[in-house]
This record gives C-alpha cells, structure tokens and sequence, in this order.
C-alpha cells in the first residue's frame, strides 16, 4: 500500500495520486485526509484512491499512525508512505519497495541526500537536518543522512509497532529513535525531491524553533524509555 | 495581620465559591473540582492557622511565614497544574484512538457497502 497524509492539498493531491498508480499500477493508494478544509479527499477518490477521512484535525503523526493502523488492520505486509504535495517523486517507491522485500531492515527512508543533487530544501531546513544528524548519530549508532524525510518505507513488523505507537507531532526523527529502541533496522535509499508547487510547509518561521525544540524533547524522552537497548 | 494572609483567604474562598458555582452549573464535573477545591481548603486552612503556618515554615527553613505561605501556594497550584496535564494528556491520546478508530470504521463501512452495492450495480 501506499500512504499518502494530505492536509488541504487539492491542488497537488491529484497528480500525486495519478502518478503513484502509474507507477504502480494495481497497488492500494490511501489518502488520510487529516479533515482538510478544502476538496482534497475528492480530489483523491477523482484519481482513484481510497480516502481516510479523519473527523478530526490529528496532526501528521495522527494522520499517519491512522492509515498504519488500517494498514495492519487490512493486512498489508509494506507500506510506504509518500507526501501529499507532491514533492516525493513517487518513481522512487520501486526503489524502496525493492529493498523493503530483501528483508535485511524494517524500515527504508528515502533519503534527498544520498545522491548528489537529490535535495530541495531551504537554508533553515538543511541546517535543521543538519543539527539533527549530529544528534542522532550517537543514539542511532549509525549516520542518517536525511532524518527528517517523510518518504518512508515500513514492512510488517515496523507497521505493528507503528500502529500502535507513533509520535504524533513532527513524527519522522522521533521514529527512527522508536525503531531503534526497538532494536529494528533501518536503510537509507536515494530519491529525488522536487519542488513545491502548491501549498506551502507546515514548519516556516517561528514555527522552526518550536520544531527543534518539540523533537529534541521527544528524542530525549524516547532515549529515556529505551528498552533492551544494543549493548 | 499581614496583608498577604488576608489576601489568600479572599483569594482561597474566592476560588472555592467560584469552583461549586461552575460545579452547579456544569462547567465544570464533580472530579475535576476535586483538585481545586482541595488546594483551595488547604491554602485556606494555612492561612487561618498562624502556628501551622509557623511550623510549616520552620520544617522548609524559611523564617517568615508569609513566604512560606507564597512557596506552599506554589507548590500546591504546581501539583494541581501538573494533575491537570496528566489529565489532559490522557484525554488527548483517548481522543485521538477515538478518532482514528471511528475514521478507521467509517472506511470500512463504506467499503462494505461499495462492495454490497456491486452485484445489484
């Protein structure tokens, strides 16, 4: 399956949509539309995906723990899940899709800078990447290149974890240090990102700081609960 | 009497008036009062007993007893606050399992439906 969180993308929803299933034909496309304002969740049954319609405004991780919480419901065995506003170049889900299905990992993030190139974000975004990769290195044990992707790839395994705990606000970077208390393994494929046409982030401005500050207080809380962490 | 004492008794039998009144009319339920009005009795009976106060005081190691009022009032709206954040933490993860699993529900209906609705089609 593949998980698409949309939060007032009617303009870019569709041609998500549509190419996902052009690249994949046949394979399930979910929208969990986080009660958007405007047409996007008929925007996305229009392009032919199903649609998640929360009757709350959860916020991305809730958005996203939701559509995993269907996933394992329904029985999927992967799941990645790509952005609504069509930034993620969804010809890169082969790719991780591939690596999902070798077996040697949980999770595989699709990473802007593995490749030259590849990124397509702003000053302040790369510099928060940046700060967080130094943070990360020593609790993940291992480099991450791009923390804060939400081009993401979960088989089963990290699916049940995920469906019945994820971080709800700002989840990506908290979740790799979830997966990593769990002892779970994760990899770093490339992709590609593209520019934002329509819309605009969610983190910009003041917001940034309260970013840092919120995650760095998650990753803190969750090194705290660290079980039968790797000795 | 200091000023100070007087002023927290008002302050204390103020907020245990304003607490039943919201009780009375609904604003506010029963258990959620519970805190309030207990730190409220407890502020009021501080500032009623001079000794208890005195002692209280002696026990903290502070010598005048109308700062021992001002950090016992503290710290009793710091353990009220952080009761109501547990509480509201609580509430929040219960909503949003709710919501999810109704959204998680409703897909599932629609799909039943959709695939009831097929064969007639």
């Amino acid at each position: 399956m593949v998980l698409i969180p949309a939060l007032n993308e009617e303009g870019a929803i569709g041609r998500v949509v549509t190419e996902v299933r052009e690249v994949l034909p046949g394979v399930d496309v979910l929208v969990v539309d986080d009660c958007s304002t405007d047409s996007t969740r008929n925007h996305a049954k229009a392009a032919g995906a199903s649609v998640l319609a929360l009757p709350h405004h959860l916020g991305l991780g809730g958005a996203v723990q939701a559509g995993y919480r269907l996933a394992f419901e329904l029985g999927y065995d992967y799941v990645v899940r790509v952005d609504g506003d069509g930034q993620h170049d969804p010809r890169d889900i082969p790719r991780v899709l591939e690596v999902l299905k070798r077996g040697d990992c949980e999770m595989v993030i699709g990473s802007r800078f593995k490749e030259e190139g590849g990124e397509h974000s702003g000053a302040i975004r790369a510099l928060g990447i940046f700060f967080f990769r130094a943070v990360l290195r020593p609790i993940l044990g291992k480099p991450v290149h791009d923390p804060t992707s939400g081009f993401v790839g979960v088989n089963r395994t990290a699916l049940a974890l995920f469906s019945r705990s994820f971080p709800l606000e700002y989840p990506e970077i908290e979740a790799l240090v979830v997966l990593q208390r769990k002892r779970f393994r994760f990899v770093e494929v490339p992709c590609k990102m593209r520019p934002r046409t329509t819309g605009k982030s969610s983190i910009s401005g003041f917001k940034s700081l309260y970013y840092i500050v919120h995650v760095l207080l998650g990753v803190f809380v969750n090194v705290l609960k660290f079980e039968g962490r790797r000795k | 009497m200091d000023r100070l004492p007087l002023i927290m008794t008002a302050f204390s039998i103020g907020l245990i008036v304003v607490i039943l009144v919201s009780v009375r009319r609904e604003h506010i339920r029963v258990e959620s009062s519970v805190s309030w009005l207990v730190a409220a009795i407890v502020l009021l009976g501080l500032t009623s007993s001079e000794a208890a106060l005195g002692h209280i005081a002696t026990l903290i190691g502070i010598a005048d007893s109308v700062s021992a009022l001002l950090v016992v009032a503290g710290a009793v709206f710091l353990a009220v606050l952080y009761r109501l954040s547990l509480k509201l933490s609580q509430l929040k993860d219960s909503n949003i399992a709710l919501t999810q699993q109704l959204a998680i529900l409703e897909f599932r209906v629609n799909s039943l439906n959709e695939k009831t609705k097929e064969p007639a089609g």
